[in-house]
């Protein structure tokens, strides 16, 4: 049993104060968005979660084709990791769209292509655990997750564009934004501030549950394999 | 991985060994089907249910069916469709037949893309039976060359994936339930693209509302083929 890098140990508690930081940025330091209120603070941490998910969701397509490249089980415990972090991630930035949505558009939920390809990317990612569930045999466990997993990553984003041909109305406070959406706003500096520290702390946050969870995933894997050596 | 590549360069087959191989498992499942009519038979009546269901549930009368027409069609062909995948990958996990075809000297895009050919075929066959039968029932004429390319590019896309997915599913512990549950938020793209283009041509929308829907499904056809194409081999590795 290797004791825990003193990196990693480090990247733990910067990530707590990072976080810390951040809600309190996001909670009293922004001001208050003048139309919406302060249901409006949800953005910082929404916009930030639905990046880490991204994030996941990109390190897992890639992980994948290394593993089907290299045969490295090393590659499958990272494409879990991602999945599993992407998950939750997604899930969070879909609770904290809800909770803004409520108020702004006046219903949780509405058949938009950012939430209907969030769901459905939280769809994929539980038939990827179904399906890994169902197999004993780590290395075909492996090359079917990552099959899968590619398969998934080139499907959301055809999803997204097929369903972005109707209109949304989601708003986009980066970039354009169509003349449907509702709830958009801009950000003052400060606003910005707290902002873009969210998606930094984020960042951090999600390098170290990424290097956690993989570490988790080598230590589970050697405990099956002594496991086995004590049975035999 | 590796014995398939020995097994192609040991035998070098001939270039049109690779078709061949391909008709063959295709002629090699239709033939079966046609002598036994197992997966035709329950993948028609269970269409044929989906309607019955549909139209207790829709109240299908002549206002709505124009606009959830083409919606009704492509959840039937989608359930219909997951019958037979499931069905057709299952006898041969069942009987080691996958085993036998994998030791076969052809390469396995091969089986691949013969598995794909006769399970197009089944779907293809079902929704000529389905169509008309629907046309008959509701008075509507499904028969417009536009509805029955998108029918075709939809199904393509859709056993394209599908097959992949099957050949993946029934190796697993939980194989009955988990083909849909595995396809269904793939191909979700073909089937919005297939129901608004359908739904296009049924309500003589102007083909400049159409050919995105077209566009989508043809681009996802072409992806979803080279990718399963190129994947295979590691679904079926032992």
């Amino acid at each position: 049993m290797q004791a825990k890098p003193s990196t990693l140990k480090v990247l733990d508690i910067v990530s707590l104060i990072l976080l810390g930081v951040s809600t309190y940025l996001a909670l009293v330091f922004a001001p208050t968005e003048a139309v919406m209120g302060d249901v409006q603070r949800v953005f910082y941490f929404h916009v930030a979660t639905a990046w880490v998910g991204m994030l996941g969701f990109v390190a897992a397509g890639v992980s994948g084709i290394v593993y089907l490249r290299t045969g490295d089980l090393k590659w499958d415990r990272v494409e879990m990791a991602a999945v599993e972090i992407s998950l939750v991630f997604f899930f969070i930035t879909i609770v904290l769209g809800s909770i803004w949505a409520r108020p702004v558009w006046n219903t949780w939920w509405t058949w938009d292509p950012r939430l209907t390809t969030a769901a459905i990317t939280e769809l994929i990612y539980i038939a990827y655990f179904m399906l890994r569930q169902g197999i004993e045999d780590p290395d075909r466990r492996a090359r079917f997750g990552a099959v899968y997993t590619l398969i998934g990553a080139v499907s959301v984003p055809i999803t997204f564009m097929a369903i972005r041909l109707f209109r949304t109305i989601h708003p986009v406070v980066i970039g354009t934004e169509s003349a449907e959406a509702q709830g958009g706003f801009n950000m003052t500096g400060d606003m910005r501030i707290a902002f873009f520290f969210a998606l930094f702390a984020f960042t951090v946050i999600f390098i170290d549950l990424f290097w956690n969870r993989i570490r988790m995933g080598t230590l589970a894997d050697k405990v099956e394999q002594l496991k086995l050596k004590v049975m035999q | 991985m590796a014995e398939s590549t020995l097994t192609t360069t040991t035998h070098r087959p001939a270039k049109s060994s690779f078709w061949k191989a391909i008709a063959a498992i295709a002629w090699k499942d239709l033939a079966a089907e046609l002598r036994s009519r197992e997966l035709l038979s329950a993948m028609l009546v269970f269409s044929l249910l989906v309607i019955l269901i549909f139209n207790f549930a829709l109240e299908l009368d002549i206002a709505t069916r124009r606009t959830v027409t083409s919606g009704v069609l492509w959840t039937t062909f989608a359930f219909a469709g997951t019958l037979g995948l499931n069905r057709s990958m299952a006898v041969e996990k069942d009987r080691g037949c996958l085993d036998g075809l994998l030791l076969a000297p052809v390469d396995r895009s091969a089986i691949y893309f013969g598995k794909v050919i006769s399970n197009l075929a089944f779907m293809l066959i079902v929704e000529a039976i389905v169509l008309p039968i629907y046309s008959v029932l509701y008075s509507i004429n499904l028969f417009q060359p536009g509805l029955l390319l998108v029918i075709l590019l939809g199904s393509v896309g859709y056993v394209a994936v599908g097959t992949l997915l099957s050949s993946m599913a029934v190796q697993t512990r939980t194989r009955d339930v988990l083909l849909p549950i595995l396809l269904f938020p793939v191909v979700v793209p073909i089937l919005i693209a297939a129901v608004k283009a359908s739904g296009g041509y049924l309500t003589n929308a102007p083909m400049t509302d159409i050919l995105p829907w077209l566009n989508l499904l043809i681009a996802y056809d072409v992806i979803f083929t080279a990718i399963a194409f190129m994947v295979f081999d590691y679904v079926v590795e032992e």
